[in-house]
């Protein structure tokens, strides 16, 4: 299984290959750079494992939810990826992706990026029997202070998020986290763990599509209208 | 229905243009002209927010890209195996759309090993009349209208242009559709008020010529907009009156558009003007350049209707064109959301 992973979601770049057994990966806090390094960052990991394009079995990305312009521009190289190879796409939760990076153990795990805005995406997580993790519920986005969050006697917390808003976070979670890191950002070499063992769930391109949870972008005219 | 270019040196180009609220995708065989093309316009979810919203037209076009390259490779009988490059529109444009086609598009090239290369969208439009099947030669002046501009160009050769007069306010499609709104018809009114002003009386009403009393080519169209609602605000505002201000206002764009061009052709002494853009469509436009065109000895170029806004047979073309010369981009994604036009490489 040669599987490459693309997560732009944030202001980490990164890309990962999974050839067989090995692993070669990229990855960059380059905010604002992503478009320029998403593909050379592939060229070089594929490179490194002496692999053709036309070798890939798959692609894995993160869909989110994260920047949009950032979360969109995984997605669409992901897109035009496996359109080109005819190859499945393993679309795999941004903040899964950032949940794995919390340390081994059976504590539930807050993965939470910044929003911009006030706000917070924010999914509770919990380490499977396999090592990797699967939810704790819907992930949501809202303000740090009021975004319906579940509490647990104990936790990891994992992002951005707790960067920004620890505060906020310790009073509403009501329990000092065992172990909290803001300075992390979702990686392409998790998203390739948690893609391989669904990759008999790939999709076809134009089904891998980004997560926003922030849908209400704009008001209409008749919302504008209301407003006034 | 299309046209081969002379130098044929790689098999079928695939375009794509995502730059505001159109989807648009098309190949191009330089060796057999335009296989096919297909577009999604955004306009109707747009219209229920007074106007383009970046963000949901980016996420409009993620969704549906993918589909629309499927359908214009089916339609054109290939697969991705029988491509020779790539095409998509790197800017001017909105630079979130505009990523989205960049990406799938420079992603997809990647992945074959095929050269692909990032078009000017203004470029896609000035070179539209050439999916024609009488393209006119270069040297020839472009009148460039549409909702984002109004522009004359002197092409001298294909990538070589140099900018004769611009907009100074509002663009020409732009003032369709902000004097639109003002007279109460609904977003994106501008072809609304076109069909409004076939209604229209001649003579009942009249409004200035702007810029056209003083040398230059520059446009300005906003001081026109407040001469029509003032004759609006003040009128009986019955629909026969609705009717004649949209006649009037449509000659006056029309007449100082002629004036320019005629002056534009005088100016460079080329023989051919290639009218391009959404306004481009404006039948009394049409009309009155192709009058003006057999009085004065010069002809008159307009791409079919449905290559005059937004498309991805432009951005093919145009592509086909540079890469056939051997320009293309390296793996780096680049968009341009401003980009000069006088800046690119030429071609020939």
């Amino acid at each position: 299984m040669n599987l490459l992973a693309l997560e732009t979601a944030t202001e980490s770049c990164s890309v990962a290959l999974l050839a067989g057994e090995r692993l070669f990966a990229r990855s960059e806090l380059a905010p604002r750079r992503h478009a320029e390094l998403l593909l050379p960052m592939c060229e070089e990991v594929l490179a490194e494992a002496g692999l053709a394009r036309r070798g890939l079995d798959a692609i894995a990305v993160g869909c989110g939810p994260g920047a949009f312009t950032g979360v969109r521009l995984a997605i669409s190289a992901a897109q035009g990826i496996a359109f080109a190879l005819g190859i499945p796409v393993v679309p795999v939760s941004s903040l899964a992706a950032l949940a794995l990076q919390a340390p081994d153990g059976d504590v539930p795990i807050l993965a939470v990026v910044d929003a911009r805005m006030g706000e917070i995406y924010a999914g509770w997580f919990r380490r499977g029997a396999d090592g990797l993790v699967e939810p704790l519920g819907a992930e949501t986005v809202g303000p740090a202070a009021d975004v319906p969050l579940a509490t647990h006697a104990a936790c990891h917390v994992v992002g951005s998020g707790w960067s920004t808003y620890h505060e906020v976070l310790r009073s509403r979670l009501g329990v000092e986290p065992a172990w909290a890191e803001g300075d992390r950002y979702p990686q392409a070499v998790d998203v390739a763990r948690l893609a391989l063992p669904r990759v008999g769930e790939g999709v076809a391109p134009e089904h891998a599509l980004p997560v926003y949870l922030r849908d209400k972008v704009a008001l209409t005219l008749d919302e504008q209208r209301r407003n006034r | 229905m299309n046209q081969p270019i002379a130098k044929a040196g790689h098999g079928p180009v695939l375009g794509v243009e995502t730059s505001c609220d159109e989807t648009g995708v098309a190949v191009f065989d330089p060796a057999r002209g335009l296989l096919a093309h297909t577009l999604y316009s955004q306009i109707r979810m747009h219209a229920d927010y007074g106007g383009v919203v970046p963000e949901l037209a980016s996420r409009d076009h993620v969704r549906k890209l993918m589909p629309l390259v499927r359908e214009t490779l089916a339609r054109a009988g290939l697969g991705v195996a029988d491509l020779g490059g790539v095409a998509y529109t790197a800017g001017p444009g909105l630079v979130g759309a505009l990523l989205v086609g960049a990406t799938a598009a420079r992603a997809l090239a990647w992945s074959l090993g095929l050269p692909a290369i990032g078009v000017h969208h203004m470029e896609g439009h000035l070179l539209a009349p050439l999916l024609e099947a009488d393209p006119p030669e270069p040297p020839f002046v472009a009148l460039l209208v549409s909702g984002g501009h109004s522009m004359l160009i002197e092409v001298a050769g294909i990538g070589r242009y140099t900018l004769l007069g611009d907009t100074l306010d509002d663009a020409a499609g732009e003032a369709f559709d902000k004097t639109a709104k003002l007279m109460g018809l609904p977003y994106p009114g501008g072809p609304a008020l076109a069909r409004l002003a076939e209604q229209g009386r001649p003579g009942v009403f009249r409004f200035a010529r702007p810029m056209t009393d003083r040398p230059g080519l520059d446009f300005s169209f906003s001081g026109l907009k407040t001469q029509v609602l003032l004759a609006w605000q003040h009128s009986d505002r019955a629909e026969q009156t609705r009717a004649d201000v949209a006649r009037a206002f449509e000659e006056a764009i029309v007449e100082t558009l002629a004036i320019k061009c005629r002056r534009a052709l005088a100016q460079t002494g080329a023989r051919r003007l290639v009218i391009a853009g959404g306004v481009g469509a404006n039948r009394r436009l049409r009309a009155e350049l192709a009058e003006a065109g057999a009085r004065e000895g010069f002809s008159v170029h307009f791409p079919r209707l449905e290559f005059c806004t937004d498309n991805g047979a432009m951005i093919a073309l145009a592509g086909a064109l540079r890469l056939a010369v051997g320009q293309h981009e390296t793996p780096e994604i680049r968009v341009r959301p401003r980009w000069d036009l006088a800046s690119l490489p030429p071609v020939a």
